[in-house]
């Protein structure tokens, strides 16, 4: 069995003086802390990459910067999905007992580093060199061509996309890390700038600087905190050729998760769902099978995400509250999950989760990683 | 041209020439738009193919934020994905306020530095 036996961040926003491997020095520092390690305790080490940071070997070179010899070290690329994609594969080399002591961490500083400009520019070449990029799109244009299928065949509204954005504002609110804490209202989030239709500012996460670590070991430790279920799949790379637009068929994907914990979905306490747009998180719901098809905003509008509902969703904040800062976007999710199932999220503490159901998407809803967290 | 292959090379001449090229598998009779050596449906070998340019609207955006200053100059832009009747899907731009569901004709822009596939309302200036 793999358990995380400890988690570590820093506050996402305009952080200067920082590098990549800084940043992730500190959210390192801080997990192995909670986990009780010393560096020599560490035997693996996985990491994304660092877009203001291109390297061929990443994990190396954070390896030496940080001060650590491990038996197992590499980067690994899923997109948005490869917080989770980590968190999986450590789960699978503990189990294999090829490593004891695994530390997954990323860390990046678009915003200070690289900058909005660049960071869009840059990120707008994950679209087809040849048959897409030419076009002049964006990341918002590709998920902004998924949403207007979404939206015109199952039904959903604007302002059902802009309940997701005003609902993270409000989770972020109680994180001292967050980005934005300003609450916004729905006709806000209606009346903000256009970017790439019906997408606007506010439905759109912004870019981060920070990090985020955890160490994932044989060991059970204090916190009692086993990854019980994984699983993945990967329809297709770019947007246009994706089969269906209104349907990614990833239920099989969460089904698959939640049978390798041994769970079902009543069973969930909390969500950690990946939200790099609003209409990536609605649409993610009501894939893995927390909302029907063009339900999930009725769902929310019923309380069903909030902190005190049935399943509280994102209570960091999200991607479009708390910060996406790359591949620590997406492992920012799964630090506040195992916060929360170890009582220690604060303020925004939800009462008393056992189970939490994660998911992460990588490229425009190309790469997918669905877990279970437990706590025994 | 940045990452284009001869195959690449080959769809974009056609679009100089006009033409909207696209493969169609000889042994599955998939039609391909993303060009390859081999069908990626069945590993079959395809053929290049010209399609008749008429399509649906599946999808649309328009974008306002644009990546680079030169696109910046055009926006906003409509980005299209349009199913062909051929039967395969492609992005493309699109006259402005095409929606989904809306039958369209190819036309190809030749304002940049190349003749980019630009979609039109089917009925509408040609």
């Amino acid at each position: 069995m793999a358990w995380i036996s400890g988690v570590g961040d820093t506050e996402f926003g305009r952080l200067e003086g920082e590098t990549p491997l800084s940043l992730m020095a500190r959210a390192a520092a801080d997990a192995l802390a909670e986990a009780g390690l010393e560096r020599n305790e560490i035997d693996g080490l996985l990491c994304g990459y660092a877009a203001s940071l291109p390297h061929l070997m990443l994990a190396t070179l954070f390896a030496e910067y940080f001060g650590l010899k491990p038996r197992y070290a590499h980067a690994l690329q899923a997109g948005g999905a490869t917080g989770a994609a980590m968190v999986m594969l450590a789960q699978r080399l503990v189990d294999a007992g090829e490593c004891r002591n695994l530390l997954v961490v990323a860390g990046d500083n678009r915003l200070s580093g690289q900058g909005t400009d660049s960071a869009v520019t840059m990120l707008a070449q994950v679209g087809h060199q040849d048959y897409e990029v030419p076009f002049g799109p964006t990341i918002p244009a590709y998920y902004g061509l998924v949403a207007s299928r979404y939206m015109h065949v199952h039904g959903v509204s604007e302002a059902d996309l802009a309940e997701f954005a005003v609902l993270m504002r409000n989770h972020a609110a109680l994180h001292p890390g967050a980005q934005f804490k300003t609450p916004i209202s729905v006709a806000e989030v209606l009346a903000s700038r256009p970017i790439a239709a019906p997408l606007k500012l506010l439905d759109c996460c912004p870019v981060s600087d920070g990090a985020c670590a955890l160490v994932v070991s044989a060991a059970r430790g204090e916190t009692r905190l086993r990854i019980a279920g994984a699983a993945q799949v990967h329809p297709h790379q770019h947007v246009s050729a994706a089969a269906d637009l209104a349907d990614f068929a990833l239920a099989d994907c969460a089904e698959r998760a939640r049978e390798d914990a041994g769970i079902g979905i009543d069973d969930v306490d909390l969500l950690a769902i990946y939200d790099s747009f609003t209409i990536t998180l609605l649409i993610l719901l009501e894939e893995t099978g927390f909302a029907p098809r063009g339900k999930a905003a009725d769902r929310l509008r019923a309380g069903i995400f909030a902190r005190d509902g049935l399943w509280p969703l994102n209570t960091h904040g999200g991607l479009l509250s708390f910060g996406h800062s790359g591949v620590a976007g997406g492992l920012a999710h799964i630090v506040e999950a195992a916060r929360q199932l170890a009582g220690s999220a604060g303020a925004r503490q939800v009462r008393q989760p056992a189970v939490a159901f994660l998911h992460g998407d990588g490229g425009v809803m190309s790469s997918h990683v669905s877990l279970v967290l437990r706590r025994e | 041209m940045s990452g284009a292959d001869a195959l690449a090379a080959h769809f974009w001449q056609g679009c100089a020439l006009g033409e909207l090229r696209y493969q169609r598998c000889r042994a599955c009779g998939a039609a391909q738009f993303h060009p390859r050596r081999f069908c990626a449906r069945c590993g079959g070998a395809p053929d290049w193919a010209v399609a008749q340019g008429l399509g649906t609207v599946y999808a649309a955006t328009r974008v306002t934020r644009a990546p680079t200053p030169d696109f910046a100059r055009l926006a906003p832009y409509d980005i299209l994905l349009v199913d062909l009747d051929e039967g395969f899907r492609m992005m493309a731009h699109g006259a402005p306020g095409l929606r989904i569901g809306e039958r369209v004709r190819l036309d190809f822009d030749r304002r940049g530095e190349r003749a980019l596939p630009r979609f039109e309302r089917l009925g509408g200036r040609s």
